[in-house]
């Protein structure tokens, strides 16, 4: 494939989904019984081809950095290239980034160094499955000066950040931002694939004349000059923009064919711990439900997500739940529609419920 | 900063495994899975990084293949070190001639230079195919305190058994006056567990001296341990207490396997003090319906049909209608629908047929005679196709 960098933004919107980013940001949101939501843009990536990748960080990023750590699970940790964080106030720059343009201002270092052709670059909040080289083909093909990767859908509960209006051969007409509306619409997903000489021009361009919106100061000309390109991903894409949404992707893993598109062909990279196998005992049932291992399951669960390590005593009934690891939930408990983050304990004889429009949240390290 | 360690951990991991049949066919012992997502080597070498051992010399003889490839650069097990980690020991060519392993002692023997590029002061010697959690350092503390110059680990096993064993004879002290190799009347039910610690420079000596001795076996049992203590060399015995189980045979590997199961097993792999590290695959968490009971389930399954006592690797199938029972599966399996296996040992990338049938019930296989006693195995990669049948008790290495 063309030589190419990855540029991953870890820390967009964290506040949508403000539950879960208490004490972390989004890209290292727990997902799927083992992974963090960054896995996945990180993985997409290395099977991809890029070898290079500069992770923007933001605050609250320990928990990320834990995660990360030199990037050897993802095959990064490179003498030339790899993984290389880029955390705020590492330039010039004496405030925090508020902004996308803001944001990418602290990775020209970065890009200025590479001597990779083009740049994919990408939030880390979404379960997908793409080959960014099959993208950059297009670019290429197209003569583009921005590819934008898009996912027909309804809109959620959030409105859409970008609205795509394409014609046939894929050239973005117009887009709409931060718009509600009914039926299936082309959602820009934020992904999206540039020259890296263009990008650095670009940005030139905007900080000089001091513009902040990506949207509107750099997208909107660009489509003004006939040179943006529409790029449609097929198949699963689980956006994690609330809760609900957050929810909603995790027990969309119990349905086997997203299972595997997600998970089968190409495997997604995660940080690796020596948990022993999941054990269900003689008085456990276990129902459509992901078993991490490390479990021990002597209750009752049924259509659950069960992290690492996590512990369910006798008689207890899981049932709709996402229990993230190193929970431990004691005997005869009753939770339906539970999100528990990692770390927490509930008594023996607890009942708790919630509804699939909002889940009862359970914060980390919490004592019930 | 200082280029010695203090102790260095050599790994005897050439043994065939003969009597693992076919599940040794194409691997060495050590590279046998165990407790659905581990290889019996985890077992020793996490006990090293357990016990604040990072310089671990694995040597490997048989079919090192599959070995070599797991144990790589050590990361797994934080074995990877710019000054010490693990390294395969193979044997190699040398100037005046080329030689495979002759025997354990001859072994070390060979790689005498790798030890001594550590400058050691204590060398353990361990073997790869035991299933056990123990402190090294323990032991270490207790050769230095004694001021010995070998210390042997041993446990208590039923006299009737004594006789499987090297058995050590004692004073009160510890120290030990007799060392047989599995003797016929055996005088103590002190088993050798096959665990070495020598004082380095003691234990040169007396490779060099069996080394030249022509009518040696080269083996450490019968020879440099009787030859140490004919000597008068200090020899104390180590006692341990604990879980430590001999895989060497399909019963005992089955066994072993069971002892994992249920809220309070024999043999504990929950323990965050003593983490067993292994190299853990990249699967996706297990999806479970259906029936499954007292059983322990790996990453990566899909599990719809019923599993009962059993415990099931990385990567495994078992369809609808499918039964799995007193069994152990050791990856990449797939049960398809309406399939049985029974009391039986499946090795990795495995397919079971549908309605085909594999070993018997567990009570009416026990009956069956033969070097299984009744536990059918199942060599690496076969298949046996559609409403097939395996009796119990039998070995099967090829497609049926």
């Amino acid at each position: 494939m063309a030589s190419t960098v990855g540029v991953i933004f870890t820390s967009v919107n964290d506040e949508n989904a403000s539950e879960l980013t208490k004490v972390r940001s989004k890209g290292s949101i727990p997902y799927g019984g083992r992974y963090r939501l960054v896995d996945f843009v990180l993985s997409n990536m290395v099977n991809s081809g890029i070898t290079t990748v500069g992770m923007l960080t933001k605050n609250n990023y320990q928990s990320l950095m834990d995660h990360l750590g030199s990037g050897k699970e993802w095959d990064l940790a490179r003498k030339e290239g790899g993984l290389i964080l880029l955390p705020p106030y590492s330039d010039e720059s004496e405030i925090l980034y508020k902004n996308r343009i803001e944001a990418l201002k602290g990775a020209t270092a970065f890009l200025k160094k590479a001597k990779e052709d083009f740049v994919v670059l990408a939030d880390s909040d979404a379960v997908y499955k793409l080959d960014y080289s099959k993208v950059i083909e297009e670019h290429i093909a197209h003569n583009a000066d921005i590819t934008m990767v898009y996912h027909e859908h309804e809109c959620g509960e959030n409105p859409a950040y970008i609205l795509m209006d394409t014609e046939k051969d894929g050239k973005v007409k117009s887009i709409d931002i931060n718009v509600k509306v009914d039926g299936v619409k082309k959602h820009y997903i934020n992904v999206f694939v540039v020259r890296t000489t263009y990008l650095l021009n670009v940005l030139q361009t905007v900080i000089a004349r001091n513009l902040t919106s990506f949207s509107k100061d750099i997208i909107i000309p660009a489509i003004k000059s006939g040179k943006v390109y529409g790029y449609k991903l097929d198949g699963y894409y689980g956006n994690i923009d609330s809760l609900q949404a957050y929810y909603k992707s995790n027990m969309d893993l119990l349905d086997k064919s997203v299972r595997q598109e997600i998970f089968g062909e190409r495997d997604v990279y995660t940080k690796v711990n020596d948990a022993p196998p999941a054990k269900i005992t003689a008085t456990a049932k276990v129902t459509n439900s992901l078993v991490h291992d490390g479990c021990l399951v002597e209750g009752t669960v049924e259509n659950c997500i069960l992290f690492r390590n996590v512990i369910v005593g006798k008689g207890t009934h899981l049932k709709n739940c996402i229990i993230m690891s190193e929970n431990v939930i004691g005997e005869d408990c009753n939770l339906s529609y539970v999100v528990s983050d990692k770390d927490s304990s509930i008594s023996s004889g607890v009942t708790l419920a919630g509804c699939e429009q909002k889940p009862y949240f359970i914060n980390k390290g919490s004592r019930i | 900063m200082l280029k010695k360690k203090k102790c260095v951990a050599m790994l005897l991991a050439g043994g065939q495994g003969s009597r693992l049949y076919a599940l040794t066919s194409n691997i060495a012992k050590p590279a046998v899975s165990f407790g659905a997502k581990y290889r019996i080597i985890d077992f020793p070498l996490s006990n090293c990084i357990n016990s604040g051992i990072d310089t671990v010399g694995v040597l490997t003889q048989y079919q090192p293949l599959v070995l070599n490839e797991y144990v790589g650069n050590g990361q797994p097990w934080d074995l990877d070190r710019t000054f010490g980690g693990v390294h395969i020991l193979s044997p190699y060519e040398a100037k005046k001639d080329t030689s495979w392993y002759k025997g354990t002692a001859n072994a070390i023997y060979q790689n005498i230079r790798f030890m001594k590029m550590y400058d050691p002061e204590y060398v353990l010697i361990l073997s790869g195919d035991h299933i056990y959690k123990m402190d090294y350092d323990k032991m270490l503390a207790a050769h230095i305190e004694a001021g010995a110059d070998c210390t042997i680990a041993c446990m208590k096993v039923p006299m009737k058994e004594a006789s499987r064993f090297g058995i050590l004879n004692t004073n009160p002290d510890g120290t030990i006056y007799e060392f047989e190799e599995k003797p016929k009347e055996p005088k103590s039910d002190l088993a050798s567990m096959g665990i070495y610690i020598f004082t380095a420079s003691k234990l040169f000596k007396y490779l060099e001296l069996d080394e030249q001795d022509p009518n040696s076996e080269k083996d450490f049992g019968k020879n440099v341990l009787p030859a140490m203590l004919n000597a008068g060399e200090k020899m104390y015995s180590y006692r341990f207490e604990g879980y430590w189980k001999d895989v060497g045979t399909i019963t005992s590997l089955l066994e072993a396997n069971m002892d994992l199961l249920g809220t309070v097993p024999n043999f504990e792999l929950r323990d965050n003090d003593r983490v067993i590290h292994s190299r853990s695959p990249l699967a996706p968490p297990a999806y479970v319906t259906g029936e499954v009971s007292n059983s322990m389930i790996a990453n990566g399954c899909e599990v719809e049909g019923s599993v009962i006592n059993s415990v099931i690797g990385t990567d495994c199938v078992i369809e609808k209608g499918a039964v799995v029972k007193d069994s152990v599966l050791m990856g990449n399996i797939v049960v398809k629908a309406g399939a049985k296996v029974s009391y039986s040992i499946i090795d990795e990338e495995v397919t079971v047929g549908k309605n085909a049938v594999v070993g018997a019930d567990k009570e009416e296989a026990s009956k069956v005679e033969g070097k299984t006693s009744g536990i059918t195995v199942l060599g690496r990669g076969i298949t046996v196709s559609d409403g097939k049948k395996v009796a119990a008790g039998e070995i099967v290495d090829k497609d049926v």
